[in-house]
């Protein structure tokens, strides 16, 4: 271990100090921090000089040429000459080296603090251009689908497959889960309130009705917005980082058509299936509460849900479903289309597609609800 | 002084036997209201090499999106032959870009397809090849830039230097009249980046292919450059053009030479003795 750092003060004469500095300056050992020179320059208003004596230093790394850095600097501000003698040969080339190149005085992007006015008026130009970026890519969509529906859309079959496997063979198992403990947790909550009333048969009628007409497709598209909305945004973001998208538009090829057509396809094809799926599991696992705590027999479980459910609710909870698909995959396109080059981007891109997405689904189903209360269905 | 050496280079330009194919006039780019270079106005003939270069962040890229319909100008033009690229219909800038090939910075392989199909989707869109003379001119074009035998792997199990190289066979699946270089070398090792050089020069004399090259690569500058121009960050704004060799020998402007010479005449400075 070497010497500590140290640093000895005199004054020849009132107009100069000198300061001669021994020890180690490293990383690592106590360093003394400039604060200790600069108080001292301060404390006496006579001194216009200042001599710094480095020959006794022992070892000295970057943290030494910091201090000096900030001894020069706060100099220089000061009005006062900074003298330096015997300052290693190393050290001073490097300290040369950083000041080859002038300090830069623009900062990148300046975010200076705005006025509330500025902020609110910002924030609405903003709204306003991301609306007409939303209303463009869902055109863009709508015409590359026309494309599809006349044959001519360019993607690869093999595309839509595999993104038709992704949402739905692969998504069985969460569903799956979901589903099942949705239609457990519904049942549980009618079961205690319908038993005052002895009424516990009706559980049934709660579960298959909840299950057809909301929560099948509500669960299914919150899976969905997480599991498929989240990868889009993601797997088209990082194409945009990595130029992909560039390199099919300089080809002539549209990326609507050869990314999204495949991808809102395979969403709107898998969802309506998914949601059927997830109600008939809700139902199950409503009848597992009925059957095992309520003393309602298997039989009569389904008998009461075939009774109450009728076309209407089971069609009612696939329509919304194919609009939650259509809105999941968008959402997620959209993101990932817009996304920025940078993996910063690219998270805040599938993030946003998340919350879009389920933004979207519940204003639907909220849109549905009173226009389902109005016409009477 | 500077319109004097301007000229100068429009008539050496214009002497040359090859008639201009792509013709930059006034050309500013901006990224909202930060402008990125100013009045650029020079001229690509067939049959060049032709570079484009300048420190780095000085919008070399940029103008390399510019020239491939990715970004537009702010204001000016860019003619491909007569026809004004950015006034013309959608329609034309496509057939524009189909004779056009695009090296991407990092090789920009779709990273879903495999290196077969990914070479092999500009052919299946574009030609009427069958899907056998398809994979033939696959494997010629991998084979060309030293990836013979990889059609079946998936850009993310190779290096880095061999996506940059299946990109470019990707870049040249349908013989185009232009190519564009992003940083070509950028990413390869010296011994590649020589071959890669080489595999322009044959395109060049043997297809004759135009070629644009975006790079700060002073060995690829002078080994295949014979037509160039010089963008500089701080006036933002082109100051020199011409062949590389010319420039280096007649250059008065200090950014231009130190930028050639890697800085020497600055690195003596630093350091004196």
């Amino acid at each position: 271990m070497q010497a500590q750092s140290k640093i000895d003060f005199s004054q020849p004469s009132p107009a100069i100090l000198h300061a001669a500095i021994s020890g180690a300056w490293q990383f690592g050992s106590k360093l003394l921090s400039p604060a200790t020179v600069l108080s001292r320059l301060e404390s006496d208003a006579r001194i216009t000089s200042f001599i710094l004596d480095t020959k006794e230093l022992a070892g000295w790394d970057t943290s030494f040429l910091t201090f000096i850095r900030t001894i020069t600097k706060e100099c220089q501000k000061r009005d006062i000459a900074f003298e330096i003698q015997g300052l290693p040969e190393g050290a001073k080339r490097l300290l040369h080296l950083a000041s080859v190149v002038p300090e830069q005085k623009v900062s990148p992007q300046k975010k200076r603090r705005q006025s509330f006015i500025y902020v609110v008026g910002e924030s609405a130009v903003l709204f306003a251009t991301s609306t007409v970026q939303m209303l463009g890519f869902i055109g863009e969509a709508t015409l590359s689908f026309l494309h599809f529906l006349l044959g001519k859309a360019r993607f690869r079959r093999i595309d839509l497959l595999l993104f038709i496997e992704e949402c739905g063979a692969d998504s069985l198992p969460i569903v799956t889960l979901i589903s099942v403990l949705v239609g457990l947790i519904l049942a549980f909550v009618g079961a205690v309130q319908l038993k005052l009333f002895g009424a516990q048969i009706y559980v049934a009628n709660l579960v298959a009705i909840a299950m057809a007409r909301e929560m099948g497709a509500l669960m299914t598209g919150i899976i969905m917005a997480g599991r498929i909305g989240a990868a889009y945004a993601a797997q088209l973001g990082t194409m945009q980082v990595n130029e992909e998208i560039d390199a099919l538009t300089t080809m002539g090829i549209s990326p609507m058509e050869f990314l999204v057509l495949p991808r809102l396809l395979a969403m709107v094809l898998m969802m309506p299936l998914l949601t059927l799926y997830s109600d008939l599991l809700g139902i199950m696992g409503g009848a597992i509460v009925g059957v095992g705590m309520m003393d309602i027999t298997l039989v009569q479980y389904f008998t009461q849900t075939q009774a109450t459910l009728d076309l209407t609710n089971i069609s009612l909870g696939i329509a919304k479903s194919g609009i939650y698909a259509i809105i999941i995959a968008l959402s997620g396109c959209m993101r990932g289309m817009q996304s920025g080059r940078s993996a910063a981007a690219v998270g805040e891109a599938t993030t946003s597609a998340v919350v879009t997405a389920i933004v979207g689904i519940i204003v639907t189903d909220g849109i549905f609800a009173v226009l389902c209360d109005a016409l009477g269905i | 002084m500077l319109w004097v050496y301007k000229t100068e280079m429009k008539a050496q330009s214009t002497t040359l036997e090859n008639p201009p194919h792509i013709i930059v006039s006034d050309l500013t780019m901006a990224y909202g209201d930060f402008v990125i270079q100013r009045d650029l106005n020079f001229t690509i003939n067939h049959n060049d090499i032709f570079i484009i270069m300048g420190g780095s962040g000085c919008g070399k890229s940029t103008l390399l999106r510019h020239l491939i319909g990715l970004k537009s100008p702010v204001k000016g033009q860019v003619y491909y032959g007569d026809i004004n690229f950015w006034d013309a219909d959608p329609a034309e800038r496509s057939r524009i870009m189909r004779k056009c090939g695009i090296l991407y910075q990092k090789g920009a392989l779709w990273s879903s397809m495999t290196l077969g199909e990914n070479v092999a989707l500009p052919l299946e869109e574009y030609t009427d090849l069958s899907a056998r003379d398809i994979s033939e001119t696959v494997s010629l074009k991998l084979a060309l830039v030293g990836l013979a035998g990889y059609e079946e792997f998936y850009p993310a199990e190779i290096s880095g230097g061999m996506q940059k190289r299946a990109g470019l066979a990707r870049a040249m699946a349908l013989d185009p009249e232009i190519l564009f270089f992003d940083e070509p070398s950028a990413g390869l090792d010296p011994v590649s980046a020589r071959r890669l050089d080489d595999l322009i020069l044959e395109l060049r004399d043997n297809l004759g292919t135009t070629v644009v090259v975006v790079t700060h690569e002073l060995a690829s500058i002078f080994a295949i450059g014979n037509n160039s121009v010089f963008l500089d960050a701080d006036t933002r704004t082109m100051i020199a053009q011409g062949d590389p060799h010319m420039l280096l020998a007649e250059t008065e402007d200090l950014k231009v030479r130190e930028f050639l010479t890697r800085g020497e005449s600055a690195s003596a400075e630093i350091f004196p003795g």
